[in-house]
């Protein structure tokens, strides 16, 4: 291995070019998106800082392994539409992935260019939303013809990110593809969590239009388990194989007295009711929230992050997140906690609530807590939050937001015989195929891995489609 | 699918509708619930299956008037469809042969009493009915409860029809006679199925109730239908709608039903300014 080539002397000339947003004051009361996109100037800019490395270093960030430094060449040569194709034939949805992807912690950690102080890596991510923006807006409608059908069908649950990327790389091969969803819209996550301001619903819908174009059935309303189990899918609608891509999506709450008091929410509650029942327009949609005056919000995720930024958005005057540990431990992406900060959201850092306290009708009027501090790392490596012992405080609320993590719903898994899971209730599947305890049940994403990310269900779609295809034996 | 075949009035502000919708006719059990929406701005909102024919493909909804949604779904006419049907949803009843079952219900809770009264004689059960509303025009289905029960009890608030008085003071009756009774079913407005648990709690008898807390998916992913049973928190969706009335929490259930009163009746109040609300019979004359 040359060092060179993956480490260049000289720091490039050029600064990473940031992405235009919406000015935080105005975009802290609607839900257009907040980071406005490179144009052409700015993306020949970044792409320029790009060293095209030999050995690219920062491909191995990327869960999907896609060919970044061969998209950003053409990007710098022009050809837009061939990088939007490049990037495709591992990521199937890079608009989305373009601005949800936590890529300062995968591609862009990895990028030489930003390794060791030497500067601020190729911003991947604003590249490839650029990329992928530019080949929807110029998109001619021409699609290479799909293969003749197999005969072979699957059946999948559950249209979020792993069940989407699943059944397009299935369709492509001739296999036929019924996608069933419990909600009324497509998209997992995608449509009824991240909120508009972050995640356009269009793109999500822009994608499913994709597929249904390709000939992938869905039908929504429908909830595996209840309706018709997967043994059912099997042995009546003699499906060849079926996916399970359910997802994370039980809510946990902190088992602390007050959690039942009227005004306290869960995220997956507050953001469904914000986002996909379109409660920010109520009442010319027919879904309420409580508008909170004083929105308190437990826990320091994306989850966090987007339940404090919505709740700004329907009209807090305050909303504050309370998390346990620091500003360093925050596990939701940097640029996320940015925003939320240039948007007026509090952190009381440090903090553990121990009690929602409420009046006699039954609502929230504030949260106690017990004031930490960091002790020694634990197993994960981060310093532990411990008690200082007699230091409680109260703070004043209306409506609390619990953003302290999903756990995986029993529905799928309970209702499908001998399916192993994992003591959390995790469907136990091979990370590399996805294969299952069970012949012909496939399944991936956060119903396997535990709440994670948009890009490792894409991924897990894609490996459980390669699976399947090899099992079939189509190649 | 979701079109609305046949419609009826059964009383003031109370409708019931035979919807087109076969794969949940398949698959319903009696206790089960959907979830519709009757337009693309529309909420989300449970309602019980009443009945269901398989052959047909059909699924009968009964429900009163209370809000914008069901004001809205008072004006659909036959051929007119629904946006979202989601279901069954919900733990079916448990039906097997107890014994003797009395089934308790109050008011709209006649309709989701329907199917499990008709599950538990189906199972061989000695039923008996006790229903009750609080004047004689406002009882439902009394002829569909009939034919699956061995006895029927009405009664009525005023005295209108039947005994006078609660149902809570007929099932004392039946207890006082030593009437043997294995199961108690009570379905209806809160503070009646409080009351029949504060008489079935004193004679020790086992009582299901059937909940009815907000709503919003019905698959166990957001928690808004969180009740209490046994000072355990529980998701009305999925881990009922069905519980042990002696261990529910009813006034923790009161006071969140009531979580959105202003804006439902802003909702309200805006439906009724729309070409469609105008025809709304609000305030609930028939
Ligand atoms: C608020 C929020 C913000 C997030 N932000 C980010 C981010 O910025 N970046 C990032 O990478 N990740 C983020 N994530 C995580 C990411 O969204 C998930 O990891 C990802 O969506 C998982 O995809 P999936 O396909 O496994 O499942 P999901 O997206 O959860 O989709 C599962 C689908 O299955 C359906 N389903 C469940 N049970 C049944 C059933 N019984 N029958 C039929 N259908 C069923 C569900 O309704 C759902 O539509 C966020 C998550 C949340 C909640
Ligand atoms: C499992 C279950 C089965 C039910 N079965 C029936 C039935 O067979 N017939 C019937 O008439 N009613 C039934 N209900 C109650 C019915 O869902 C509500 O009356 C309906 O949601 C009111 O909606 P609205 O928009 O007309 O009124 P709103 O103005 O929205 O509400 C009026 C009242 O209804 C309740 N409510 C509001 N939204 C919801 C919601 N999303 N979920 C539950 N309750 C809500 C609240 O107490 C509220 O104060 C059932 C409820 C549940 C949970
Ligand atoms: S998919 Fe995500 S991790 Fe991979 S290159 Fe794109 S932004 Fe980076
Ligand atoms: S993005 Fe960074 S690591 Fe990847 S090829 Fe370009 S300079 Fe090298
Ligand atoms: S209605 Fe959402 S969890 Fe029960």
């Amino acid at each position: 291995m040359s060092d060179q080539e993956t480490k260049p002397a000289k720091k490039p000339k050029t600064p990473r070019q940031k992405m235009p947003e919406q000015n935080p004051i105005e975009r802290a009361h609607n839900f257009y998106e907040v980071a406005l996109g490179y144009d052409n100037d700015l993306a020949l800019l970044e792409a320029s800082r790009c060293l095209q490395c030999k050995k690219p270093s920062c491909m191995k960030g990327c869960p999907v392994e896609v060919d970044i430094p061969d998209f950003i060449s053409l990007v710098k040569s022009g050809d837009l539409m061939g990088a939007a194709w490049k990037i495709k034939e591992k990521n199937s949805l890079p608009r989305i992935a373009g601005r949800v992807c936590p890529q300062e912690s995968q591609c862009e950690s990895k990028c030489v260019v930003g390794a060791k102080g030497k500067g601020e890596p190729c911003a991947i991510g604003r590249l490839e939303r650029y990329v992928a923006d530019y080949a929807a807006l110029h998109d001619d409608g021409k699609r290479p013809e799909l293969p003749k059908p197999t005969g072979l069908k699957v059946g999948v649950v559950g249209s979020g990110p792993a069940g989407l990327t699943l059944a397009g790389a299935l369709i492509k091969k001739g296999v036929a593809v019924t996608v069933f969803e419990a909600l009324h819209e497509l998209g997992g996550v995608l449509v009824y969590g991240i909120p508009e301001f972050r995640l356009p619903k269009a793109i999500v819908r822009a994608e499913v239009d994709e597929l249904i174009r390709m000939g992938v059935e869905f039908k929504t309303n429908w909830v595996v388990g209840r309706i018709e189990t997967v043994d059912d899918m099997l042995d009546k609608r003699k499906f060849d194989g079926v996916f399970i891509g359910s997802g994370a999506g039980a809510p946990l709450f902190l088992r602390i007295p007050g959690e039942n008091l009227n005004g306290v929410y869960s995220a997956n509650e507050f953001l469904t009711r914000a986002n996909l029942m379109k409660a920010y327009k109520f009442p010319e949609t027919d879904t309420p929230v409580a508008k909170g005056r004083r929105v308190v919000v437990f826990g320091g995720g994306n989850v966090a992050m987007d339940a404090a930024r919505t709740a700004l958005r329907l009209g807090a005057e305050q909303s504050t997140i309370v998390y346990r540990r620091t500003m360093e431990e925050l596990p939701a992406r940097t640029e996320e906690v940015h925003h939320a900060v240039e948007e007026g959201v509090k952190f009381q850092l440090l903090n553990s609530p121990t009690e929602i306290v409420g009046n006699d009708t039954g609502w929230a009027i504030g949260v106690n807590v017990q004031k930490m501090q960091l002790g020694e790392p634990d197993a994960s490596g981060r310093r532990r939050p411990v008690e200082i012992p007699g230091e409680t405080a109260r703070i004043e609320c209306d409506t609390v937001i619990v953003a302290i993590g999903n756990a995986a719903n029993p529905l799928v898994p309970t209702s499908t015989k001998n399916l192993e899971t994992n003591k959390w209730g995790n469907i136990v599947a091979d990370l590399e195929t996805g294969k299952t305890s069970r012949d012909r049940i496939w399944a991936g994403g956060d119903i396997v891995t535990g709440a994670a990310t948009v890009i490792l269900a894409m991924g897990a779609g894609r490996k459980a489609a390669l699976s399947m295809l090899n099992t079939f034996g189509i190649s | 699918m979701f079109e609305i075949l046949q419609k009826e009035r059964l009383g003031p502000g109370v409708n019931r509708a035979v919807i087109s919708a076969p794969d949940i006719a398949r698959a319903h059990k009696p206790g089960q619930f959907i979830i519709l929406r009757t337009h693309s701005d529309g909420e989300r909102i449970p309602l019980t299956v009443a009945d269901k024919d398989a052959d047909k493909g059909t699924i009968t909804l009964v429900w009163q008037e209370v809000g914008a949604t069901t004001y809205y779904m008072g004006t659909m006419a036959i051929g007119e469809k629904f946006q979202d049907i989601c279901g069954p949803l919900g733990k079916p009843t448990h039906v097997e042969k107890f014994g003797t079952v009395v089934g308790v219900g109050g008011g709209i809770g006649v309709a989701p009493l329907y199917p499990i009264t008709k599950g538990m004689h189906d199972a061989g059960n000695h039923v008996i009915s006790i229903i009750g509303a609080r004047t004689e025009g406002l009882l439902i289905m009394t002829e569909d409860i009939k034919k699956v029960s061995d006895e029927l009890i009405i009664s009525t608030d005023d005295g209108s029809f039947g005994v006078h008085g609660f149902v809570t003071q007929v099932l004392q009756g039946l207890i006082d006679k030593g009437t043997k009774i294995d199961l108690v079913v009570a379905i209806g407005p809160v503070p009646m199925m409080k009351a029949v648990c504060g008489v079935t709690k004193k004679a020790n008898l086992p009582t299901v109730v059937s909940l009815n807390p907000i709503m919003v998916d019905g698959t166990g992913m957001c928690g808004a239908c969180r009740v209490e049973v046994a000072g355990k928190t529980m998701f009305g969706c999925v881990d009922g709608p069905e519980f042990d009335g002696l261990q529910v929490d009813f006034d923790l259930l009161m006071k969140r039903l009531a979580m959105y009163k202003g804006p439902e009746l802003i909702a309200l109040n805006n439906f009724r300014e729309t070409p469609r609300g105008c025809k709304c019979s609000f305030p609930g004359g028939a």
